[in-house]
């Protein structure tokens, strides 16, 4: 299980959050809710490790999370904003570089996922010849073949259509019946029924309320 | 080598993929975006042959000139075109965010850096040792030395790749980068650069070049070693921006 203890960030001389505990429970969806530049993307990053100016603990299994970090990579999947999809390769050489970074696979699996994901007869044709949507949907092929247990996504549904949001919601919440975390940010509004939100806001304004305080007295 | 053991201690409990089938899988990646994309890799190479090629021009065309400046010329430009083609070292996976999955990998990120910039060698350097040759007898270098030139080539551009990959890793963050790359690399890499126009000079002269090219030796074995580490580091850092 992930939690995190005390964390604070502070960016540009502002103060994102502070005082944060959290325990991601397995098993659940949690979307981060926040407004623009609220922090989303840089808790995200912070829980994954690829952001390291902050304060306060991370745990992973009750250890912290730098002294298990490899472990902690192996089961963790992470799509952020910038998608690693290479426009000069194909869907299926994408997904092949992707995928065998993590496990092993057999190519079935990776047509199976493309097709999932309605890249269906796109599997060669060049990245750069596909629209905005279907270069997300290369990336979001990874989620079907993913065993990770802990998912960091970042505005996964950004330029997806109606009815591709609708079947990734379907398969986000039967992927959580499995056991896998998923923490994600979006600002499209969630059909899901458990889904816990996380408001960064909660953690934001405590030290300005303190500074009120001090100053009342 | 603990650390490497316990690496493949942990794949082996979670079923992820072999170190061998992930540096495998970059590496055919490398090669199929660089066939992709030649542009990247032939520029430096054509820009190798021009410098080679307009010398004669700009300064004297006499054979006796161009036999003793032949082996300093060669190696400055290919320094200068090792240069050039650092750019696109790292560039294109930090736009991309294939570096945030690298560095997120459970393997480690110093081999796969390593492998990286082998692949970058074998399309930059190797083109560039390939026409050496055809370069040096258009410069009227003694055909006798021209064995010594392309063995300090093969000792030498790898070093200034290897090097190379930790100014671009430091600089990849930051947008046009270019002159930065090559004001914090450059001073680095002047001993190759002396030591091996110093193995050929020798070898004109009749002397031994052991000394030359053990030190040339120990410089790509340090670089082997050490510099993916910084790389890594440097990625790391960068990426976290």
């Amino acid at each position: 299980m992930l939690k995190i203890s005390n964390l604070a960030c502070e960016r540009d001389d502002r103060i994102l959050f502070c005082n944060m505990d959290y325990a991601f429970p397995a098993g659940k969806i949690i979307q981060l809710d926040g407004q623009n530049g609220a922090g989303k993307t840089t808790l995200l990053r912070i829980i994954s490790g690829l952001y390291g100016s902050f304060t306060g603990d991370i745990f992973w299994n009750n250890a912290p999370i730098n002294s298990v970090r490899i472990e902690f990579n192996q089961e963790l999947l992470f799509i952020g904003h910038k998608s690693a999809i290479k426009l000069n390769l194909t869907p299926l050489e994408n997904l092949t570089f992707l995928i065998g970074l993590c496990h092993s696979f057999s190519e079935k699996s990776l047509f199976d996922a493309l097709e999932k994901v309605g890249l269906y007869g796109y599997e060669n044709v060049l990245c750069r010849n596909l629209s905005a949507g279907q270069q997300r949907r290369v990336a979001l092929a990874r989620l079907y073949l993913s065993r990770a247990s802990i998912w960091v996504l970042d505005e996964i549904f950004t330029a997806i259509d109606k009815q591709g949001v609708a079947q990734l919601e379907l398969f986000l919440a039967e992927k959580a019946k499995t056991g896998v975390t998923i923490i994600l940010t979006t600002h499209h509004q969630l059909s899901l029924s458990d889904c816990l939100v996380l408001k960064i806001s909660d953690f934001q304004n405590q030290n300005e309320l303190e500074d009120a305080e001090v100053t009342e007295i | 080598m603990l650390r490497l053991q316990k690496y493949s201690m942990n794949n082996s409990a979670v079923d992820s993929n072999s170190l061998g089938k992930v540096l495998k899988s970059v590496c055919v990646r490398e090669y199929l975006c660089a066939s992709r994309y030649r542009q990247a890799f032939i520029n430096p190479l054509v820009f190798f042959a021009i410098i080679i090629a307009l010398f004669p021009l700009g300064v004297s065309p006499e054979p006796e000139f161009l036999s003793a400046a032949s082996v300093g010329v060669v190696w400055v430009a290919a320094l200068l075109s090792s240069m050039l083609s650092l750019d696109n070292l790292f560039m294109k996976d930090y736009d991309d965010g294939s570096l945030e999955q690298l560095v997120l990998s459970s393997q480690p990120l110093y081999l796969i850096m390593l492998i990286k910039s082998f692949v970058h060698w074998t399309l930059t350097g190797l083109p560039l040792i390939i026409i050496s040759p055809l370069l040096a007898m258009m410069l009227y270098l003694d055909l006798e030395q021209l064995p010594v030139l392309l063995l300090t080539l093969i000792m030498g551009t790898p070093v200034i790749n290897l090097i190379g990959g930790i100014g671009a890793a430091l600089t990849v963050s930051l947008r046009s980068s270019g002159v930065l790359v090559s004001l914090l690399v450059l001073p680095l890499t002047i001993p190759v650069l002396i030591f091996a126009t110093g193995a050929v000079q020798a070898s004109i002269d009749g002397a031994s070049i052991n000394g030359y090219i053990a030190i040339l030796g120990i410089l790509l074995m340090l670089s082997i070693t050490l510099a993916p580490f910084a790389t890594s580091a440097a990625i790391k850092l960068s990426v976290s921006n």
